[in-house]
């Protein structure tokens, strides 16, 4: 059996690439994707936990935030449509027309 | 040779996993290349026109011939590809494909081989059915790559349009089936062919009969998830070249072609089990006389098949052809020589039988059905078949609801 | 070393070459390519945990419908391999690498010291082999958490709304 440990420094690393991608990319689909790499990592440490105590609320949380990541990509998407539309880039840079 | 039966008795579950694992690859491809014989033949037949025929007595070496030149034909890459994407996204279909077929169970009892039990079927799921709809989810990366990685405008558009289609009836088929498990209480294949299990009607039993409208969403569904008339779109000839596919050659081509027929079969075999009682007989159990049917087909199928060859114009037609009936009449009376391999062949041969009338209702909707346009597809998926499957699970629900005791 | 322990560090590895990849490749589409690869192994890692039915979801939901969408947007807007522009301060000054890496490595040292309940399921061996009963599962969604389920079925009817807004275009 693997201990939870692993699976919770798993978690961590997954997590943390995920806000190295969220800063570090420059395409806004990209970004998006690390959104998406975020919530996979919490997920992870949430089933390894519902693991640990043997529980099942764990599973139902992961269950809630596939649904609530279904909702935000939907969404998300349509705005990225609408930014490429408007803007003619999918650089988050050049989206800056509110800077002086 | 006690050193091998030793080795075999300890490592059983492995050797014969793999066993199998080949044994259905060799047969799923056999039945796919003849699938194409039998699709060409019929939707020929349905045109009055012959189909292949000089390959072989009744064109049966046609596969033979067309695996042949997949594999000797050039296999150019076009400039400008994503070389990477390019080459994995056949690979992604065809091993997907595959691996959905491993989950389907093919008969009730169990084999047993050298002292060792084995089901008919690779896998055997608590979340079967889960599982199928993970990998058809996942079916259509090889298709949508397949658009992009080409680096053509064509190609492009089927991509597109098969991952909208795909997505679009993807919702409709996985809830069609829910009114099925809510009926059985169960994921597990088996289980569900289990329970639709009636001794004293037989056919009543099926779900095909309260799940009538969830039937008919998911067969639809299906056939748009495989691409298939009318639901080629993806691979639209007049409008798309060839969709997809344009840029491809050779073996890379027959590895979409191989998927598609792949997936066929897989969906034939779902709609039995989980519609039309999968292994089940559809009569009453006490009718044992039926289990004679297997051996009351072959024979006289065989008798045929010997007696065409013998009137075939061809030399080689007159050997070849009476050999096939022989060995296909023969397989009858060995069934009804040996009871106890006739009882092993029932589920098996119901199963099939099944699946074989649904191939066939692929092949008649190709010959008949037009395409659809691309605006009806999307207003049929949305506004039909999902409000349909959607009120097929809350009839359901609600039956059985009232149904139960408390 | 066990079976599980190999799966687990095979899945994992995968997981983070994935993930890696995610942040290497200049494409969305090879980025996307990655995440599919994470969400699989993780997939493989629920299984693994004895979560089936959520190991399913990930695969169908995940896999087959969000990350769909992603590639679908990439190829309908046809985006092109990303350009490093250098107008973002703290993308490049080079300071995020060592911050998020102290940071994930803090995080990961709190936790894998474990709490209570982690060393008590370490003390509990096989515990965690019972495959999660999918009908328990179905049970306590429809009962202990029904009014958040309910409100799951809200949000998404809001996103649906969201999306068609989104799309329609404005008819001058």
């Amino acid at each position: 059996m693997v201990p939870t440990q692993y699976y919770v420094i798993l978690s961590a690393i997954l997590f943390g690439l995920g806000v190295f991608a969220f800063i570090f990319k420059r395409n806004i689909i990209s970004i998006f994707m690390s959104i998406e790499l975020m919530l996979n990592a919490v997920n992870l440490a949430f089933v390894a936990f519902s693991q640990a105590k043997g529980q099942l609320d764990g599973q139902i949380f992961v269950l809630f935030v596939i649904v609530v990541a279904a909702a935000e990509a939907a969404v998300g998407l349509g705005i990225i449509i609408l930014i490429a539309r408007n803007r003619q880039s999918l650089n988050v840079e050049r989206v800056d027309l509110l800077k002086l | 040779m006690s050193a091998l039966s030793a080795f075999y008795q300890a490592n059983a579950f492995l050797i014969l996993a793999v066993v199998k694992i080949a044994l259905l690859m060799f047969i799923v491809l056999t039945v796919n290349a003849y699938l194409t014989w039998f699709e060409r033949k019929v939707v020929a037949h349905m045109q009055s026109r012959w189909g292949p025929h000089r390959v072989g007595p009744h064109g049966l070496l046609q596969p033979l011939a067309d695996g042949a030149k997949f594999l000797l034909k050039e296999d150019p890459t076009p400039a400008g590809v994503d070389k990477f994407v390019y080459y994995l996204a056949p690979l992604l279909a065809l091993a997907l494909a595959l691996t959905s077929i491993a989950i389907i169970p093919f008969g009730p009892d169990k084999l047993n081989v050298f002292g060792h039990e084995t089901s008919l079927g690779i896998v055997d799921l608590n979340i079967g059915i889960l599982a199928l709809f993970a990998i058809t989810a996942l079916g259509v990366y090889g298709v949508a790559l397949a658009g992009w990685a080409s680096n053509s405008k064509y190609p492009l558009l089927g991509g597109l349009r098969s991952s909208a289609q795909m997505i679009s009836y993807e919702l409709a088929l996985t809830l069609s089936v829910v009114g099925v498990i809510l009926m059985a209480g169960t994921f597990n294949l088996r289980e569900i062919i289990e329970s639709q299990y009636n001794a004293r009607w037989g056919i009543l039993g099926w779900n095909i009969f309260p799940q009538i409208l969830g039937f008919l969403c998911f067969y639809i569904a299906a056939v748009a998830e495989t691409n298939r008339v009318p639901f080629d779109l993806p691979e639209a000839e007049s409008e798309l070249v060839a969709g997809f596919h344009t840029e491809y050659a050779s073996f890379k081509f027959a590895m979409f072609f191989i998927a598609e027929y792949t997936s066929m079969i897989t969906v034939s075999a779902l709609c039995s089990i989980m519609f039309f009682g999968g292994w089940l007989s559809p009569f009453p159990a006490s009718w044992t006389f039926t289990q004679f049917l297997p051996s009351l087909i072959l024979i006289p199928f065989g008798l045929w098949v010997i007696w065409d060859g013998i009137r075939y114009e061809t030399i080689f037609g007159k050997v070849i052809l009476p050999g096939l009936g022989t060995v296909i009449a023969g397989l009858g009376v060995l069934f009804i020589l040996f009871p106890a391999v006739n009882h092993f062949v029932q589920g098996p041969f119901w199963l099939l039988s099944k699946i074989f009338v649904f191939l066939f209702v692929y092949v008649w909707m190709r010959g008949t059905l037009p395409r659809f346009r691309y605006d009806q597809l999307m207003a049929f998926g949305w506004k039909l078949l999902l409000p349909v499957a959607i009120v097929n699970v809350i009839l359901t629900a609600t039956a059985i609801l009232v149904r139960s005791p408390h | 070393m066990s079976l599980s322990l190999i799966l687990f560090f095979l899945l994992a590895t995968l997981a983070v070459i994935g993930a890696v990849s995610l942040i290497l490749q200049r494409h969305p589409i090879h980025s996307a390519l990655s995440l599919i690869v994470v969400m699989v192994a993780l997939a493989g890692l629920y299984l693994l945990l004895g979560a089936e039915f959520v190991a399913a979801v990930q695969i169908i939901v995940y896999g087959g419908a969000i990350m769909v969408l992603f590639v679908f947007v990439i190829m309908l807007l046809n985006a092109a391999a990303e350009e490093r522009t250098d107008i973002s301060k703290i993308a490049n000054s080079g300071l995020i690498l060592p911050l998020v890496a102290v940071l994930t490595a803090f995080l990961g040292v709190t936790i894998a010291r474990g709490t209570e309940f982690m060393q008590a399921a370490a003390r509990a061996p096989g515990q965690g082999l019972v495959l999660a009963d999918t009908r328990a599962l179905s049970h306590m969604l429809f009962t202990d958490f029904v009014y958040p389920f309910e409100l799951t079925s809200f949000l998404i009817l809001v996103a649906i709304l969201g999306a068609v807004v989104l799309a329609q275009r404005e008819n001058q």
